[in-house]
């Protein structure tokens, strides 16, 4: 079998699993499945129409779109090959680069503090540039950083750390904001 | 004349001195982030949202409705100078604005694409002082089942009126539906689709969402493609058009508006859909179509005015109906219920200072835009020369920053990552995400109205069509499908998108 719009094809088979992945959570599975002790996939109550639980509504809009992914795939069979129905490639780099300095943002942020997770996050998704240089992030880095700590923390004074967590640093002022 | 004392009371409110200052510094970010490709009012918006927390909630939306038309007008100054569309919304404007640029008269296309707009907010102001509270009085009258039907229809008719695969659109809003239902089930207490982790018992914030889908991807997308940007920076001198060019306009201008403020108020149409449209029609009524795409005046002037008319008048469902119509209003309603205001007709009536000050702060926020953007031109020139390289990690950490403050949890910063995947996925896919957030925001107002209306017709689904406003939303809704799958209309809605 030849696959006409290859984009479409596996956009509809991703829209179809993830619509038999919400449904399926939401009914559930008959007595559950044993993982480690607890059991998962017991599934939300169903109800009745003029009754809903808390399963029914997401069951059947999970339903519909495991539909329309079919649909959706099932129509790029026939269609005749084109140029803009092939997949595109991912480009790894940046994604990898950028997404991975976010993730490290979020799970340094408590313990380096805005400032030092910011710097992280700059460098870090400044790798995943073209041309990468090392002073021109951690310069960008420093000025940033302390702009967002003037904007953020001592302007609107959100709740965010801003130093990392070490009793050193306990002793300045702005650290303990 | 009760309009007219709303209006006055509006502008008491819009002119305090902290509503202007605010109204002030949501133009200006707009026209910042309008100016930068790379970023766009709904991942400003999202990053801003905790920013707004100290605010009043009439101060906060004020600021946030700027940022929201402050981009439309910084879009246009990139299209014309750039070739690059700062917002999808200038995307025709490129078309003659940039061809009048490269003749010398980039000053005059920046001039006619200001004063168009600004007449046609102006316009649309009105229009929603005067639209909106009929409507919302009609709204108040509707049943759950009258409210589950206008949000199918109005989530329908968003889809059928935006360019790209109807199926894959629906699909996108189903996605976005059960996104919305990630949390606690207020009727039961069930935490859905939650997983046992805390973070995810509210739900999937909102900015969290549109951050990771339509920031982060985007960031990586233009990494991807590299920086290759001109800038034109010539000729830009002698803002203001002459008297031959405002009366060669004007026409374009007036039709502009007309077609933007309505298509605007329709669910879906809003800005991109009015200059698309307005942009084809000029062409078909000039006297010599073959100007177009030269750098004809009217080729700014139109869509121009089209895209902001419709930016202003796209607030009318959701100031009457508490239904989005686009991205942006559908954060402007996560905006609106983290202020602890609950979107729907009774807006008007509980809150008047928070309606009427904000479309009065439209009207000045408009004015300010044409003052702000003619003699401060070329400080956003300077900016467009900046390059990617500087711009993408203050981006990266604005949004990174913004999503944490939300609610001080850092899992969403690793969630937001995590939708900027999906978000990044579906670009590779070409999946249009725009229907997502809309689906997003209204499935647990969809599943409330649902569940409501069934139980009062004790299970029986015929009540949707047995009440009459249902019955003729529903049948609207049908229509627009039908008409839309129809093979004359299919071809004729790709032809507006391609135009040019």
């Amino acid at each position: 079998m030849k696959i006409g719009h290859p984009k479409n094809f596996w956009g509809g088979v991703i829209f179809a699993a993830l619509g038999a992945l919400f449904a399926i959570i939401a009914r559930g599975v008959a007595g559950g499945i044993n993982v480690f002790g607890t059991p998962i996939l017991t599934g939300y109550e169903m109800g009745t129409p003029a009754r809903m639980g808390p399963g029914f509504f997401p069951f059947w809009l999970g339903v519909i779109l495991a539909g329309l992914g079919i649909a959706i795939s099932v129509t790029a069979l026939g269609k005749a090959a084109s140029d803009d129905g092939k997949l595109e490639r991912f480009h790894w780099k940046p994604l990898f680069f950028v997404l991975g300095a976010i993730v490290l943002f979020g799970v340094l942020l408590k313990a380096l503090g805005m400032v030092g997770a910011g710097m992280v996050l700059i460098v870090g998704a400044g790798l995943g540039a073209h041309d990468f240089s090392l002073k021109r992030s951690v310069l960008l880095g420093l000025f940033l950083v302390v702009f967002s700590a003037l904007v953020f923390v001592i302007g609107l004074k959100l709740p965010i750390p801003l130093c990392p967590d070490l009793d050193a640093f306990q002793s300045i002022r702005l650290c303990r904001a | 004349m009760e309009t007219l004392h709303h209006l006055a009371e509006g502008f008491q409110i819009a002119l305090t001195m902290q509503n202007i200052f605010y109204a002030f510094v949501g133009c200006m970010l707009g026209t910042l982030i309008g100016v930068l490709p790379g970023i766009g009012p709904v991942a400003t918006i999202a990053m801003l949202l905790p920013a707004t927390f100290v605010l009043h909630p009439v101060s906060a939306l004020i600021m946030l409705a700027g940022i929201y038309y402050g981009a439309q007008y910084g879009g246009s100054t990139t299209a014309i100078l750039v070739n690059l569309p700062g917002e999808v919304s200038s995307v025709v404007t490129c078309l003659d604005g940039y061809q009048m640029a490269r003749k010398g008269q980039a000053g005059k296309a920046l001039g006619i694409a200001a004063l168009g707009s600004f007449f046609a907010g102006s316009v649309a102001t009105v229009l929603i002082a005067g639209f909106a509270p009929p409507l919302a009085e009609l709204a108040l009258k509707f049943g759950p089942s009258d409210y589950f039907s206008l949000m199918v229809l109005g989530l329908i008719a968003a889809v059928v009126l935006a360019h790209g695969s109807l199926i894959k659109a629906i699909a996108m809003i189903i996605l976005g539906l059960l996104l919305g239902l990630v949390g606690t089930d207020v009727n039961s207490g069930v935490a859905r689709y939650s997983f046992n982790m805390p973070e995810l018992i509210d739900g999937v914030g909102i900015g969290t969402v549109a951050m990771g889908v339509f920031g982060f991807s985007e960031i990586i997308r233009n990494l991807e493609l590299g920086d290759a940007r001109e800038v034109f920076t010539k000729g830009v001198s002698g803002l203001l058009p002459n008297w031959k060019d405002i009366k060669q306009s004007a026409g374009a201008v007036v039709r502009g508006t007309i077609i933007g403020s309505a298509l605007g108020i329709l669910p879906g149409g809003g800005p991109i859909l009015g200059s698309f449209s307005a942009y084809t029609l000029e062409k078909k009524l000039a006297k010599d179509p073959s100007r177009f795409g030269k750098g004809a005046i009217e080729g700014v002037a139109a869509p121009e005015s089209a895209n902001n008319a419709a930016a202003q008048t796209s607030f009318i469902p959701l100031l009457t109906l508490g239904i989005p119509c686009t991205p942006t209003m559908a954060l402007m309603i996560g905006a609106m219920i983290i202020h602890g205001i609950q979107p729907g007709p009774q807006i008007m009536t509980a809150r008047p200072d928070l309606f009427w000050g904000m479309i009065a702060s439209m009207w000045i926020g408009n004015f300010m835009l044409v003052i702000l953007n003619l003699p401060l031109i070329g400080m956003w020139v300077k900016l467009l020369t900046v390059k990617y390289d500087y711009l993408f990690p203050a981006i990266l950490i604005f949004c990174c920053v913004g999503v944490y403050s939300i609610n001080n949890a850092p899992m969403d910063v690793l969630l937001a990552a995590l939708f900027g995947f999906i978000g990044y996925a579906f670009i590779k896919f070409s999946m249009e995400p725009a229907p997502l957030l809309l689906g997003y925001v209204l499935g647990p107002m969809m599943e409330e109205n649902l569940r409501r209306a069934l139980l009062l017709s004790r299970g029986d689904a015929m009540v949707f069509i047995e009440r009459p406003i249902s019955r003729y939303l529903l049948i609207v809704a049908l229509l627009l499908l039908v008409l839309v799958m129809a093979p004359a209309i299919k071809k004729k809605r790709e032809e507006v998108f391609v135009e040019g």
